[in-house]
């Protein structure tokens, strides 16, 4: 395991530095990706301007999900580059190379790449949360500190978890992949919103069957004070972040299915 | 106790048909038909310790279907296969740690990286001890001569330094088993040779196990003691390449020089197998019409300046080969 983590960390320094060849643009980009996704919450700004509330949800409260979520999210775009292009690697045949490595294909899939363009979204997530954390009055203690922290990276868990699904799904078939972009961008841009605002149809199934709602709103909703949210009562709403590894965990075992049909069908 | 056996290896896939056509690309999504290919049909052979067989077949006659079975990347559907007292497919992580792929076609390395780098982090990936290491690459770098090219990224080597490097690369966890999958495929005069030499030196002096595949014969007769010939998912053929000459019950080569060039050379026992000018070449079977009888028959109606017999080199005897399986 820790034998792993370093391979894989050699492997992430390999990717970096292909990428920050041209230091110059990267920065660029960088900005470039703040800026976009600055535009991004400008929108979420305007409708409360004009409207005030949603569903009984103030701004300060909606950013403090907007941030999590974000932050999460950017973590796991980052993170989760190897698997994002997975198809790629599939469709030139360069995944029999990493079944004839010593290694575990997970872990090589994940360190063929990282994109740290992507954290320009941190700088947006970043600066909403900050924006709900003094806002909302700064009255949270170290535990509470630590819940917001745990869901920004059980959050990130997700997020890279359904980028595994999508890779996996590349055993099967390397077309149209767009479908999986529904629920990893998608998914974000439901959970920057308070889940109840959504119908129950969706509520459950971003509860029980993409966790996102474990991660962010019935956390959240016990930071704000709210009382029991979407029907969980509050205890369970302190532990409902594990759901996030959990899912991560379960992902890495359907991988591993995919991996065993690939090496039965030699497609 | 040989080091590979396999028995009874089978292996078939599903290809979808593509209607050709417009209509048939519709037709596609909808619903697909299936074709199932039988790429290994109860393929049996043993290898020992130190052996260098050559493994040839047309294209698509499973020779890379096996390779993949024997390197645990593919799971065939059934019979068994033992590599050093493993089954290569059920203990993937373990096998593969004692043997060695080179794929021609494709490279192991990592392309933007100098090929030092892919050394070391292969080194690391197989976890050889960093002196060990040390002492097998200044070895190999010596003998493939790639110590000019270390510092440079994958993407700028030529095709022959590449293959060096994907060889030496194969070699740093000192494997005691080498797949070669096309290993000069696309090199030049120099190369070729250069890279035998190499192959042919790790199997004499390390007693390195190669299982070679190829499409060059000269690969075969200048390397293999023995060669195993696929078509078609079957086991053609396996032994010493002059078994390979008896499969195709060792056709001969009558070479004639007419003294007119426009008579037709015809014997009912007899294969035309070229005509340039005055020169005729034949092709017929000892047991089929003796040597004698066959020169006889042909001086008795022809004028000939000369003639020559000699046995089909073993290019003619693999593309008969070939021709004979797509015929059928």
């Amino acid at each position: 395991m820790s034998y792993s983590l370093h391979l894989y960390g050699r492997l992430i320094l390999i990717a970096l530095r292909s990428r920050m060849q041209y230091p110059a643009s990267f920065v660029m980009q960088l900005a470039g990706t703040a800026l976009l996704t600055g535009t991004e919450f400008v929108a979420v700004w305007a409708l409360f301007a004009r409207f005030g509330t949603l569903a009984g949800w103030r701004l300060e409260e909606v950013c403090l999900f907007y941030g999590m979520s974000n932050l999460g999210y950017a973590l796991a775009e980052c993170l989760g580059e190897g698997f994002d292009k997975f198809a790629q690697q599939v469709r030139k045949g360069d995944f029999d190379r990493l079944l004839l490595r010593p290694c575990s294909t997970s872990m090589q899939v994940a360190g063929s790449g990282m994109d740290p363009m992507r954290l320009g979204r941190l700088v947006q997530g970043g600066a909403v949360l900050a924006y709900a954390a003094v806002s909302l009055g700064g009255a949270w203690d170290w535990l509470e500190i630590g819940l917001i922290i745990g869901c920004i990276l059980s959050g990130a868990c997700v997020f890279v978890g359904l980028l595994v699904l999508q890779a996996t799904l590349c055993f099967w078939t390397i077309e149209s992949l767009e479908i999986a972009n529904v629920l990893t961008h998608g998914g974000n841009e439901a959970a920057q919103f308070p889940f109840d605002i959504y119908g129950p149809g969706l509520r459950r199934f971003f509860t029980f069957v993409v966790p996102l709602a474990c991660v962010n709103i019935l956390p959240g909703a016990v930071l704000l004070e709210r009382g029991p949210t979407l029907g969980i009562p509050a205890w369970a709403s302190w532990g409902a972040p594990l759901m996030g590894p959990l899912f991560f965990l379960i992902s890495l075992r359907v991988w591993e299915f995919g991996v065993r049909r690939y090496r039965s069908t030699g497609t | 106790m040989p080091q590979i056996v396999v028995e009874n290896l089978c292996k078939s896939y599903r290809v979808a048909v593509r209607k050709p056509g417009m209509w048939g690309a519709i037709r596609g999504v909808a619903s697909r038909e299936h074709r199932v290919v039988q790429a290994l049909d109860s393929v049996s052979f043993e290898i020992d310790e130190g052996e260098l067989v050559g493994y040839i077949g047309p294209n698509g006659a499973g020779k890379s279907t096996t390779v993949k079975a024997l390197a645990g990347i593919l799971v065939p559907d059934s019979g068994t296969c033992i590599v050093r007292g493993r089954t290569p497919w059920r203990e993937r992580r373990a096998h593969v740690a004692e043997i060695g792929v080179v794929f021609g076609q494709r490279t192991q390395l990592w392309w933007d990286l100098p090929v030092r780098e892919s050394f070391e982090l292969l080194g690391e990936m197989y976890r050889v001890p960093k002196d060990r290491l040390r002492r097998t690459l200044t070895e190999l770098v010596d003998v493939l001569q790639i110590a000019s090219v270390l510092d440079q990224p994958v993407r700028q080597l030529s095709l022959g330094q590449r293959m060096r490097c994907d060889l030496a690369a194969s070699l740093l966890h000192t494997p005691p088993i080498l797949f070669l999958d096309e290993p000069t495929i696309g090199l030049d005069a120099i190369s070729k040779p250069a890279i035998r030499e190499f192959v042919r030196r790790q199997n004499r002096e390390e007693g390195v196990t190669v299982i070679l595949t190829t499409h060059d014969l000269d690969d075969i007769e200048s390397l293999c003691s023995r060669v195993m010939l696929i078509a078609s998912g079957k086991m053609l053929s396996d032994g010493p390449v002059s078994a390979l000459r008896e499969a195709v019950g060792g056709e001969r080569r009558l070479t004639l020089d007419l003294e007119d060039t426009h008579t037709e050379v015809t014997h009912a026992a007899a294969r035309l197998v070229s005509r340039d000018g005055a020169r005729v070449v034949l092709a017929f079977r000892p047991a089929e019409v003796s040597t004698a009888e066959l020169i006889r028959s042909i001086t008795d109606k022809h004028a000939i300046k000369d003639l020559t017999v000699e046995e089909a080199p073993i290019e003619e005897i693999v593309a008969g080969i070939y021709r004979e399986i797509e015929g059928a």
